[in-house]
């Protein structure tokens, strides 16, 4: 994204400018507005990446500052899933299962190269998942190993731009992820037959 | 006591032990079923007081499985390292350490779990890490499956 697309207050910089306190605006634009500034993620963490994440939301990054907030220990609160680590076969049924228990309008983040791709443990593992997008359909990537903190804002920016572009009042296009990640779930996940 | 007193002192109880060359900690290489009463003597013995065993491990090599021990004592602050090679690759066995350091248990039911190594006499050996219907062992180097991708 660049660095011009980020006119987020253009409403309000023209309030001031005019002097006016009427503001005209499409009720959709105004719950993108509303949806795009409290993601709150979910307390989820399950390697190095989770000390990155943390260190996004310390003092010095402050995730607070783009309305990324109050991490949620409880999926029914959260609007984000941070997958911040590897994702290994028996992890992958529990966080379907945060996934599932997420209320809607939900968004994932894959973070950093094992969530993205399995990164390092893509070969030669007999455990990792090779990506969480396999488990749960993923809405921005963000490589890195880990990523940087700045790496992680620019991925939640990205994300809340994609909060913003989707229309909350039409119906919402079938999203294909989804009969694709029930299908790899039967595939992938219980598929436990190696040689004796 | 010194490295070599060390050694000095495994070989006393174990006389055709073999003095490995790791450089981190004296290593000493003995026989599967001269570990536990070894273990034993260098648990109590009042001048090793081998009182923690803070890592057992094993390791897929040529000549067959390694079992690591690395021992150190509170209270002498020395440590030890004995390595017994296992050189039956198909079904290892070795006598379990886990009465005398209680914190082998978990080790050994990991290394049963990932290397298939049997523990004689462990008081509950079985799975760790793997669902239960796991199969094979996939720390071997010769493990494969259909789900691992090799390079």
């Amino acid at each position: 994204m660049d660095y011009d697309d980020f006119n987020d207050n253009k409403e309000l910089e023209e309030l001031q400018k005019s002097g006016s306190s009427v503001m005209l605006s499409t009720l959709e634009a105004l719950q993108n507005w509303g949806r795009s500034n409290s993601v709150w993620p979910l307390t989820f963490a399950t390697s190095c990446c989770g000390i990155e994440m943390m260190a996004t939301g310390g003092a010095r990054h402050d995730f607070a500052r783009f309305g990324i907030e109050v991490y949620r220990a409880s999926p029914r609160q959260a609007d984000v899933i941070v997958v911040a680590g590897t994702i290994v076969k028996k992890m992958a049924p529990v966080l379907k299962r945060l996934y599932d228990q997420m209320a809607d309008p939900k968004y994932v983040i894959a973070m950093g190269a094992c969530a993205v791709s399995g990164g390092p443990f893509y070969y030669n593992s007999y455990s990792v998942i090779r990506g969480v997008d396999q488990v749960i359909p993923v809405d921005v990537y963000i490589p890195g190993c880990p990523p940087r903190p700045e790496a992680l804002l620019y991925g939640v920016m990205q994300l809340q731009r994609k909060i913003k572009a989707r229309s909350t009042t039409k119906e919402p296009k079938a999203e294909a992820p989804v009969e694709d990640v029930k299908a790899t779930e039967e595939t992938i996940l219980p598929t436990q037959t190696p040689t004796p | 006591m010194t490295r070599d007193e060390l050694t000095a002192f495994v070989a006393e109880h174990v006389p055709d032990m073999k003095v490995g060359t790791n450089k981190q900690f004296p290593e000493c290489i003995v026989n599967a079923e001269q570990i536990n009463p070894l273990a034993k003597v260098l648990k109590e013995n009042p001048s090793t007081k081998m009182d923690y065993l803070f890592c057992e491990t094993a390791a897929d090599r040529k000549d067959g499985f390694h079992m690591v021990y690395h021992l150190t004592s509170s209270v002498h602050a020395h440590c030890l390292m004995l390595k017994v090679i296992l050189t039956d690759k198909v079904n290892p066995v070795i006598p379990t350490v886990s009465n005398v350091w209680h914190a082998a248990e978990f080790y050994e039911r990991e290394i049963f779990d990932l290397f298939g190594i049997r523990f004689e006499n462990h008081p509950n050996l079985k799975r760790i890490f793997l669902e239960d219907d796991w199969i094979g062992y996939p720390l071997r180097k010769d493990y494969k499956d259909d789900f691992i991708l090799e390079r």
